[in-house]
């Protein structure tokens, strides 16, 4: 104990030591570089973009212009490679920056043209749009739905998840779903196809009989052809003997 | 006390019946004829004859050996002399011990300017007075495939004269579905695996490619129209030709004999069941009608009116018969998983793959099998050796071609239909659901 604490308390002074050497080592003084009368800089190029008009409607006409000086690579965000000094019309269909970098031998100078497309009026019918944020509201709020071995019977813990399931698809009145039928690896190709068919049925129906309009819900069958899990052990045909949903576009 | 014993004996039989070796196929189960193939003689000085003589002379070999109904002597026991014509052969050293044959084969094989010219013969050894059975000459175009085209023809002749009148299977084709390009596609090859031809190029998920007995057009299931449909390939036009789209999923199309109509599986109605259509998809009608999957159809290429299926109505999957408007519908098997029935050529057996004993810790694993219909006898034609499936019987009723994953992949395999001489086929990629050609 008494010799690893000595040992300890000296290997703390040669760590300190040793700093004290860089430290001192980094304050040499350098021997001053040898002065060499520098070129001429090439004149540092210039740019300049503007809009016409600022504002437009979704798919409305406007004119971008641009200048530059003293450059030789020219482009436009969105537009490509554009000649030093031009014009060009636009039709943004959601509010866009054009930003142009000009590159010259002197430096690169960048300028940015906004233009901004009005809101466009509300459609006559309520039709949500797909993005990306209801995709990941579908995968948050909509789950598999798991069977036993050469079943589509619903089991409790997938009743309880089509419950919720049909919930969220309420709240959701625009929104269409696949329920994809899949099974797992045993068993002949053939007889997977109808049994994963079966599977996408029982869970629209299911889903039907919790609420949810039938018109917005259709059935495929992939039998065993895609599954997420590749392993032979039962937590993985687990994995794969699901009723998977696929929000519709 | 006599009638418990009694009881105790009708307890027993099913069991006796079912250990029973039945023995299947045309003409098995009879002395194999042992012939002898001695290479035939070059009748061309041309160098290109060369490598032409080596392909005929490998698939004769190969035509006979793969044919089931001959013990052909291997090349090590033959003569020195090697007869090229009827007057160069001496009888008696091929009667004899070592080659100890029956029949031999032979004949000349020579390439002169742009044909290939073959005369074969075989002789009857033991009939010193009248010994030729045989006398045959071919004439095509000098190419390897030709090369390979006239051996078949020969070898079929063989066949047929020494194996009951059936024809020889030499030109038959099989296809099947291969990955190899990274989608499931319907492929061709010849029966004994050379030749391998992708046919479909969808991109997508092809399955249970079935040949028309013509042998004109390949129905098959597809993944690429949006759904689960039927897609149909023309051979002749080589490119998939318009076919009806169902609702639901439909699957698994069968032909009947005449190839006039198409069995499938469909859920257009619902539930997955077993309609028949015209071969052109018109004027689909439902067959049966039972909750759980009805699917696999094949129909009694002898009768052409009853089917076999497979259905999940108790359950796990079994086969059933029916006639093919449903009626006197049976059921085959009595447990475990039983699917891919494939009816024989003479209507008698059906070979099917079956796990017959399921649950978790359950021995044995997925086999073929073949069933005599008539008496339900069955036997177990392959052992223990990975998962095998879709079998599919040869139009010589000897053969059966199936896939098997006992060797890590899924491969194409073919034996005789009492599960010797097991072949593989194919070795590239995964390959799977093979479909013998009708003729």
């Amino acid at each position: 104990m008494k010799v690893n604490a000595v040992k300890r308390q000296s290997y703390l002074l040669l760590s300190t030591l040793a700093m004290l050497i860089v430290l001192i080592a980094g304050c040499k003084k350098q021997p001053a570089p040898t002065p060499v009368a520098p070129p001429p800089p090439p004149p540092a190029p210039t740019a300049s973009i503007s809009a016409n008009p600022m504002s437009v409607d979704p798919g409305g006409t406007s004119q971008l212009t641009w200048r530059t000086e003293n450059a030789t690579d020219v482009t436009i965000e969105g537009v490509g490679k554009v000649q030093p000094n031009g014009s060009k019309e636009v039709n943004p269909t959601e509010s866009m920056s054009y930003h142009l970098v000009a590159k010259g031998p002197g430096g690169t100078q960048d300028a940015t043209a906004r233009v901004t497309v009005n809101a466009p009026p509300p459609p006559p019918v309520a039709q949500p749009t797909v993005t990306l944020s209801d995709e990941q509201w579908f995968q948050q709020n909509v789950k598999d739905i798991y069977f036993d071995y050469d079943s589509f019977t619903l089991r409790p813990d997938a009743q309880q998840t089509i419950t919720a399931n049909a919930r969220a698809l309420m709240q959701k009145p625009g929104f269409r779903v696949q329920v994809q039928g899949h099974c797992d690896e045993r068993g002949s190709t053939e007889y997977n196809l109808t049994l994963g068919d079966e599977r996408a049925t029982a869970v629209k129906n299911a889903l039907v009989a919790a609420g949810v309009p039938a018109n917005r819900i259709d059935t495929r069958t992939f039998g065993k052809e895609q599954p997420v899990c590749t392993e032979s052990t039962e937590a993985c045909w687990q994995q794969n003997r699901r009723g998977h949903f696929l929000l519709n576009k | 006390m006599i009638k418990n014993i009694i009881l105790l004996v009708l307890l027993a039989l099913p069991a006796v019946a079912q250990t029973d070796w039945i023995r299947t196929g045309t003409g098995l189960g009879v002395e194999k004829v042992r012939i002898a193939v001695p290479d035939f003689k070059t009748a061309s000085t041309d160098p290109a004859n060369a490598p032409l003589l080596k392909t005929f002379n490998d698939t004769l070999y190969s035509d006979l050996n793969f044919a089931g109904i001959f013990d052909v002597v291997s090349k090590s026991f033959y003569p020195l002399q090697v007869p090229g014509t009827p007057q160069e052969i001496q009888l008696e050293p091929w009667g004899n011990p070592p080659p100890n044959a029956a029949m031999v084969a032979f004949g000349n094989f020579g390439k002169t300017g742009d044909d290939v010219a073959m005369q074969g013969w075989l002789f009857d050894v033991k009939n010193t007075a009248s010994p030729q059975v045989l006398g045959k000459q071919y004439r095509e175009k000098a190419t390897n495939e030709n090369a390979r085209l006239i051996a078949h023809r020969f070898a079929n002749e063989i066949i047929c004269r020494l194996g009951g009148g059936i024809p020889g299977i030499a030109e038959s084709r099989i296809a099947f579905i291969s990955a190899r390009t990274g989608h499931k596609e319907v492929w061709m090859m010849d029966y004994d695996g050379a030749g391998q031809t992708q046919l479909t190029k969808l991109g997508s998920i092809s399955l249970s490619p079935r040949i028309s007995p013509d042998g004109g057009r390949i129905a098959f299931t597809t993944f690429a129209r949006g759904g689960v449909d039927l897609g149909m390939y023309s051979v002749e036009l080589g490119r998939t030709v318009t076919f009806p789209r169902f609702a639901g999923s439909n699957l698994s199309p069968a032909w009947s004999a005449d190839g006039t109509k198409l069995a499938f599986s469909s859920s257009m109605r619902g539930d997955p069941e077993i309609f028949v259509a015209d071969a052109s998809g018109a004027n689909p009608k439902r067959v049966t009608a039972n909750k759980g999957g009805n699917v696999s159809p094949v129909w009694n290429p002898k009768t052409g009116s009853q089917m076999a299926f497979v259905s999940g109505r108790t359950g796990l999957p079994q086969i059933y018969m029916m006639e093919s408007d449903g009626t006197n519908l049976q059921r085959i098997t009595e447990e475990g998983y039983a699917v891919s029935p494939s009816w024989s050529p003479n209507g008698q057996f059906l070979a099917f793959a079956w796990r017959r004993k399921y649950g978790p810790g359950a021995p044995g694993g997925q086999d073929i099998y073949v069933m005599d219909i008539a008496s339900k006898h069955w036997v177990q034609l392959t052992h223990d050796g990975g998962v095998n499936d879709f079998p599919s019987w040869a139009p010589d009723g000897r053969h059966i071609v199936f896939e098997s994953t006992r060797g890590g992949s899924t491969q194409i395999w073919t034996m005789l239909a009492d599960g010797s001489q097991q072949h593989q086929l194919t070795t590239s990629g995964h390959n799977q659901q093979p479909n013998w050609s009708f003729k």
